[in-house]
């Protein structure tokens, strides 16, 4: 069961899937690092952004990577007006009420799902589904790949507009120092929209990719919610780079469990690990949160 | 006082949640003056500031700054004016590089002369070009005060508030401070000096206020203040 002819696919398979979990994650650990909000609702909008996918592509004849593009911003203004219109304004200013209020969106949002989508799990058949590539010893489907390119190419997106722009600077000026944001001009209710807007359009990125590997039924978002909770804890709340090797070894961790524990059991690795986590290092690995 | 005011703050009242801490206050500094406001811990300095700025809601009376009503704008339109704090206790962005604060500076006026003005922050504050790559909250606290005014000198501001820009500092440094901030004025920059620090205040000021419980409660020509036999038992002890 170790030899590596049976472990390298695992692991590449984990890689595939861990780039997508890093694209959630990084959506979550963007908007806990700027809000401090622990955003419950994550997974709701990850599912509506797969719904929307799926949608595009039964209606209109989208091709769920063509869809990218319209999903991105609009789950970018999905997000922005949840958190200047709802969550911002019900918050005042205590970090309880925002994580009350957050998971009240996501009951809502997926009971509003149920109702007008059913409980129905629904798949699409995309004509690349199941092309298969090969990489060394391993055979990857084409879905799996285009997604692990593709987050890849945000998250690095996402760096650059974090590290080289004055609204990715204004972003981590607010995370730390609010009333310096504000006297040197910054409008600290738009930089916290913006941030929840960018990282729910990283979901609606996530959401796009996931779909012609994925299905989608208005309680999908849980699967990876948790998973995202657990990446970003492994990372350490709020990191970036954490988010991101967090979520490919958190892939490769859940192929390579699935393969040890069996297919169903694969997620139980994961939870081990983040027990462990937060028991012999509770910042993650590049948490700490200096303040 | 010359005819044009820069900044003309009459009968202003404000507070926190209800609270009055100003009960109307006046004052006026013209373009190029350098005015200090002196007062003790509690006087209602820093509430002043921060309602001219606009970062509160200030409770009643007028603030014009270049000719037009400011009082009700939000803090980042009256940046977007020229009217710029460097507030107490720096707030610089400690997560972020010498260079990114200076950047934020400039982020919602000055902009399009940044690298320009960066350079001439530079050369103002040669520590700082020395400490361009490094987070700004590992710096000393005279660094952080001089990345504070630098940072506020990046917006081109049109009047320079600087409040307690000597809080925390060594009697070496704070004595710094003050020639910078006379070089700053000596190159043309309106500046708000608000402080504790009475007595190298007035050296440094063409005009003062003096603030105590909400209220001013003298005001004039800083060498006459100097000789003000109340001011002097209330600050200096003689």
């Amino acid at each position: 069961m170790l030899d590596p002819v049976i472990l390298l696919p695992a692991a590449i398979n984990g890689l595939t899937m861990g780039a997508v979990y890093a694209l959630v994650a990084l959506g979550l650990t963007l908007i806990y690092g700027v809000l401090h909000i622990i955003n419950f609702a994550h997974g709701s909008l990850l599912m509506v952004g797969l719904y929307g996918a799926f949608f595009l592509y039964q209606a209109g004849g989208i091709d769920p990577y063509l869809s990218l593009v319209l999903l991105v911003p609009a789950l970018f203004g999905l997000g922005y007006i949840l958190q200047w219109g709802v969550i911002g304004r019900a918050s005042h200013g205590s970090d309880q009420n925002v994580l009350l209020v957050t998971l009240g969106v996501s009951i809502v949002i997926e009971n509003l799902a149920l109702y007008f989508f059913t409980g129905d799990t629904r798949t699409i058949e995309a004509p690349y589904a199941f092309e298969m590539v090969d990489i060394a010893v391993a055979r990857v489907p084409l879905p799996r790949l285009v997604a692990f390119g593709a987050a890849l190419a945000i998250a690095a997106l996402l760096w650059l507009l974090m590290a080289k722009t004055d609204l990715g600077r204004a972003i981590r000026a607010v995370a730390k120092e609010r009333q310096g944001a504000r006297l040197v001009g910054i409008d600290v209710d738009h930089i916290f929209a913006m941030s929840f807007g960018i990282g729910t359009a990283c979901v609606g990125a996530a959401a796009a990719l996931l779909l012609p590997m994925f299905y989608v039924s208005p309680h999908v978002g849980h699967v990876f919610v948790l998973v995202a909770f657990t990446v970003v804890v492994l990372g350490g709340m709020g990191s970036f780079i954490g988010a991101l090797l967090g979520g490919l070894i958190i892939g490769v961790t859940e192929s390579l469990g699935g393969l040890i524990f069996g297919e169903t059991f694969g997620q139980l690795a994961i939870f081990l690990i983040f027990i462990a986590i937060l028991l012999f290092r509770p910042t993650g690995f590049f948490g700490g949160r200096p303040s | 006082m010359s005819a044009v005011s820069l900044l003309e703050v009459r009968s202003l009242r404000a507070g926190y949640g209800g609270v009055p801490v100003l009960h109307g206050v006046d004052f006026d500094i013209a373009a190029g003056e350098i005015v200090a406001v002196l007062g003790s811990n509690g006087a209602g300095k820093s509430t002043l500031n921060n309602n001219v700025c606009g970062l509160y809601r200030l409770f009643g009376g007028t603030v014009r700054f270049a000719g037009e009503d400011i009082a009700g704008l939000s803090s980042s339109d009256i940046v977007a004016r020229g009217l710029v704090q460097v507030p107490e206790g720096r707030r610089v962005f400690p997560n972020l590089t010498v260079r990114e604060n200076l950047d934020l500076g400039s982020y919602r006026r000055g902009r399009a002369n940044r690298a320009r003005n960066r350079d001439r922050v530079v050369a103002v504050f040669p520590r700082l070009g020395e400490r361009f790559g490094q987070a700004a909250g590992t710096l000393s606290g005279g660094e952080q005060q001089m990345l504070a005014i630098a940072r506020g000198l990046m917006a081109e501001p049109r009047l320079l508030i600087l409040d307690e820009p000597s809080l925390g500092l060594s009697p070496l440094l704070v004595e710094e401070m003050f020639g910078l901030i006379r070089r700053l004025h000596g190159d043309g920059l309106s500046i708000l000096l608000v402080e504790q620090n009475v007595v190298q205040s007035l050296d440094l000021a063409q005009r003062a206020y003096v603030m105590e419980n909400g209220r001013i409660m003298l005001s004039g020509p800083a060498a006459a203040l100097r000789e003000d036999p109340a001011l002097r038992r209330a600050y200096l002890g003689m």
